[in-house]
């Protein structure tokens, strides 16, 4: 840990949001992770994302679940309460919260061990139940607490620092994502604040599950030649199929195809996003065609990012179990407890 | 041979093929038992299986409102040729075996000491009805009619229950149907059998009280505690806890303006999921709970010890079932016990609560997140498999108006502002329990890092010996605190004088008090404490003490309430002596008589009778 504690005063001219708060609002206590960790720029992006929206810090709830990336939450939204779980297992704590109250804002925080191994079900799960949060996946491909092994999204061929290869087929969350029903799908690059912060304000906006699994470096044990996680890979094989502008009022839409033609999306907020694209036949709508091309990127050794799939038309969670508007944990005593008459009836039918 | 006289003490077993809708026309006989005003104590015997395998139902017809099993059969309804042979040999001498008659007995299979009883079921079904169904169907209902005969039941009795059963549009054309089928067995049974020596006479013995089984209480005690997030897996013998909670639910817990649901409720993917969901929501301030058995509680250990560890109110309804491992899914015992208290990895203590049937299922059932809440931590509700899923005769459900549903320490968004000092592992009010807020309270107070790592009084991080020991000792304290809130043991003194006790909890009471009152015919006397939970009250260790010894009847191998209680209470092991139970059928009453007899006997606790006396002298070396 080489940082210094972060003054407490605030500059007077720092630019505020709607809201009134600095992006100072937004951060959390000074991060203990390697200098140079890719996590602590998606921190960064995050921080950006929620002053930028002008979300209230408080009506965030932030879960993560344990490994280098589950750390990263406490850096962050320090006006917001976190929930640092267990292993693998925060897709279904989120999911609780989620029902307790539908009201705040859900931010899921994992890592490619956290769920790719050992949470692979659980994240499956949360994506099929279309849990109305934005789950970013912070992967390196590598465990970095325990010190180098390799996480089960590292592409096979690719060498650990100890100088092992991967002989195993690496999972692609993204290709995981699509299949199971994941409504809102893209894929960063820590290295890369602007194209990651209006995923991010898109995410959170878009109501459903939504995921970004972003390619974040190890400093300390995936940045090595034969990484493909490092900054250089990365950089080198980044195939960036689009970027997104977050517009908080919705705008006429206007469509056109063609690189550098900007397709307006509305979000279900009635904010709405503008995608830009890079690719010219990319359309993030068709989900057979998503899946073809990233299929043939993977194979051309490709790292596709950019927002990769959307359907703004989903439901969630709450929607299928068709649950009240009001929170169920802010529901009083009169509105659950069904009262001695009630009682008498039923006991009368079991005579 | 002597055929058995007996009027409203008798047990009648039904032996019949399962999926062969036996079920419904089994408990039409037993309500009707009830509707005559006789109290009976009812099981089911089933195998894990959908189809084909046999099962039995056992009902116990008696006065005298014993709950638990008696022990051998009187009257034997013998519809599964599969389980013949074993049927009839269970038949106590001079009883009776109701059979279908439509083909003749095999000679040479049948028992001289026994009154045989044959009806041509099959025979009457098919000329009665062409679909091969309703033949399968009505053989049901019409051996109910046949016993109906037999044992002097009224038949306006059942005519009225299948009206009430088959009203309603969709239900309602099978009533003539099923009234023909009962009739056709009654008629037959007084035109063409004599009269038999067991009957049945009317009686008021039954009162207010309701048949149901303890899942059903026990997810309507979750309606009425509050909880309004279920998560689940399946399981026998706890899934239809989540049932019941969804048809309760749906019945009493839909906004009439608009339709929508106060409650979720999420077929999880696993038992870690559905905890982590349990969890997740009482973290966000909804009261959440899980259904499940054995196997699941060992799938969520690691949840248990989060929910433990940072504070969070759970509440967990195990459905305990025979084990370790796969077990015996559909036989009983009250093996979790341990695995429940001390769920999870270092050190901890769960609560447990130990209903004895439905009624307490319930009310225990709502008051477990009252405790979870007030004590911010997981709260197990310790059914079994013969509470769970059996239909006991007992008292209605009660609930009281005036009772608001307790949230604990919770600080609001007004009290942050006015600046209350918010520490969240601050003992403030030293009773070990701190004050929590839910996510989104206050805009700049009042907001905190959850975890399970170890953290300071103000939940920040830290690895400092100091700030852990003060936190896990705190913890103690506030489990000192569970004792004077949860349900208080249930004592009572022997009529006369006792030198001994005895010690029970959950569906080991249903054969108590049959066993005491036998026992006490043999001179044996004993004082008797109902454990009700965990952490141990201190007036369960006060009555170990004032006796000389303390039997301790539980239904696992390795009296695992005894072993707590010497651990916890710090009693002299030899002070507790184990009577065991745990091949999976219900506890009786001959049973626990025999063995606190032969132990009493041996420790010289009791007036000898002459059969103890020999083998007290036997174990004394005499």
């Amino acid at each position: 840990m080489t940082y210094l504690a972060k003054p407490k005063l605030h500059h007077p001219s720092l630019p505020r949001n709607s809201l009134g708060f600095t992006r100072r609002d937004y951060e959390g206590p000074v991060s203990t992770l390697c200098a140079g960790c890719g996590h602590d720029s998606i921190s960064a992006a995050i921080i950006q994302a929620f002053f930028e929206l002008a979300i209230p810090p408080h009506k965030v709830a932030k879960l993560s679940g344990i490994g280098c990336s589950s750390k990263t939450p406490t850096y962050f939204l320090g006006q917001s309460h976190g929930f640092n779980t267990v292993h693998g297992r925060m897709p279904s704590v989120l999911t609780g919260a989620n029902l307790a109250n539908r009201d705040l804002i859900y931010l899921g925080i994992s890592g490619d061990g956290d769920s790719a191994s050992i949470g692979l079900g659980q994240f499956a799960h949360l994506m099929r139940r279309g849990v109305n949060m934005t789950y970013i996946v912070e992967n390196n491909g590598v465990y970095g607490l325990t010190k180098g092994q390799f996480s089960a999204t590292a592409d096979r061929g690719s060498k650990s620092k100890a100088g092992y290869s991967n002989e195993d087929e690496p999972i692609d969350l993204v290709m995981l994502a699509l299949t199971l029903g994941a409504t809102f799908i893209a894929r960063g690059f820590s290295g890369d604040k602007a194209q990651l912060v209006p995923l991010i304000k898109a995410a959170v906006q878009h109501k459903g599950a939504a995921i970004i699994d972003v390619v974040s470096p190890c400093v300390a044990f995936n940045n090595h030649p034969g990484s493909t996680k490092s900054y250089d890979y990365v950089r080198a094989h980044n195939e960036t199929v689009n970027f997104l502008d977050y517009m908080p009022v919705r705008e006429e839409i206007v469509d056109e195809a063609g690189p550098g033609s900007v397709t307006t999306v509305k979000l279900h907020d009635g904010g709405a996003i503008r995608v830009r694209r890079v690719a010219a036949d990319y359309d993030p709508h068709n989900k057979v065609a998503v899946m073809g091309y990233l299929e043939a990127a993977r194979e051309a050794g490709e790292v596709v990012t950019g927002l990769l799939y959307l359907d703004e038309s989903a439901a969630d969670l709450h929607d299928g179990q068709n649950t009240v508007e009001r929170p169920l944990n802010a529901l009083a005593d009169a509105e659950l407890v069904p009262g001695s008459a009630a009682l008498a009836k039923l006991n009368a039918a079991l005579r | 041979m002597r055929p058995l006289e007996r009027v409203n003490d008798f047990v009648v077993k039904f032996a019949n093929v399962n999926g062969s809708g036996s079920a419904s026309a089994n408990g039409l006989f037993a309500k009707a038992v009830l509707r005559m005003g006789v109290p009976l104590a009812a099981r089911n015997i089933f195998p894990s299986n959908i189809q084909g395998m046999p099962t039995w139902y056992e009902v116990r017809v008696v006065e005298s409102g014993w709950r638990g099993r008696r022990g051998g059969v009187d009257l034997a309804v013998a519809m599964n040729p599969e389980t013949w042979n074993a049927d009839v040999a269970e038949l106590e001498p001079g009883g009776y075996l109701l059979y279908d008659s439509t083909r003749p007995l095999t000679a040479g299979r049948m028992r001289e000491d026994i009154v045989l009883l044959g009806v041509p079921l099959t025979g009457m079904c098919a000329q009665m009805y062409s679909d091969p169904r309703q033949r399968q169907l009505f053989k049901n209902i019409m051996y109910v009619g046949a016993l109906a005969g037999l044992l002097h039941i009224e038949p306006e009795v059942i005519e009225k229950l299948l009206t009430e059963q088959y009203s309603g549009e969709r239900k309602a054309p099978l009533l003539d149907a099923n009234r023909a089928a009962f009739r056709r067995g009654y008629d037959f049974v007084n035109a063409e059998l004599p009269p038999i020596g067991m009957r049945m006479e009317r009686r008021d013995r039954v009162g207010e009280r309701i048949f149901v089984d303890g899942n059903s209480a026990a997810a309507l005690g979750a309606v009425y505690g509050g909880a309004t997030v279920c998560a689940w897996y399946p399981i026998t013998p706890s899934t239809s806890v989540a049932e019941a909670f969804k048809r309760y639910c749906q019945k009493l817990r839909v906004d009439p303006a608009t339709g929508k649901n106060r409650f979720a409720i999420v077929q999880a993917e696993d038992e870690l999921a559905s905890i982590g969901m349990v969890v997740g929501a009482g973290w966000n301030g909804a009261r959440a709970f899980t259904a499940t058995s054995g196997p699941g509680i060992s799938l969520m250990q690691e949840f248990i010890g989060l929910a433990y560890f940072a504070e969070i109110p759970a509440v967990l309804i195990d459905v305990q079932r025979g084990s370790p491992s796969t077990g015996m899914p559909t036989k009983t015992q009250q093996a979790d016990v341990q695995s429940a208290a001390y769920a999870s990895h270092g050190d901890t203590k769960h609560v447990l609560l130990f209903p004895e049937d439905p009624t307490e299922a319930f009310a225990m059932g709502a008051q477990a997140f009252d405790l979870a809440d007030r004590l911010q931590t997981p709260v197990f509700l310790m059914l079994d498999l013969d509470i769970g899923m059996q239909d006991w005769l007992t008292e209605p459900f009660a609930w009281d108006d005036s009772r608001a549903l307790d949230r604990g320490k919770v600080m609001s968004a007004k009290e942050l502002e006015a600046g209350r000092d918010f520490g969240r592992y601050l003992d403030v009010d030293g009773d070990g329990i701190p004050y929590r807020t839910y996510p989104g309270t206050h805009a700049k107070r009042g907001a905190y890092f959850t975890r399970g790592t170890s953290k300071d009084r103000y939940a920040r991080y830290t690895e400092e010996g100091a700030a852990y020991v003060d936190n896990m000792q705190r913890l103690l304290r506030k489990f000192e605190s569970a004792k004077e809130l949860v349900p208080a043991p249930v004592i009572e003194k022997s009529a006369q004088p006792a030198k001994a006790g005895v010690l029970w909890y959950g569906s080991t009471g249903a054969p108590m008090a049959e066993a005491l009152a036998a026992l006490e015919k043999r001179g044996i006397h004993l004082d008797r404490c109902r454990v009700r939970a965990f952490p141990f009250a201190e007036a369960i260790a006060d009555f170990v003490a004032a006796h000389d010894r303390v039997f301790v009847v539980e239904q696992n191998r390795d009296a695992q309430l005894r072993g707590m209680l010497v651990n916890e209470c710090g009693i002299a092991p030899e002070k507790l002596v184990a009577i065991l139970h745990y091949d999976g059928a219900p506890l009786t009453a001959r049973f626990v008589e025999r063995e606190i007899a032969e132990k009493a006997a041996a420790f010289g606790l009791a007036f000898r009778d002459q059969v103890s006396e020999v083998r007290y002298q036997k174990v004394a070396g005499k």
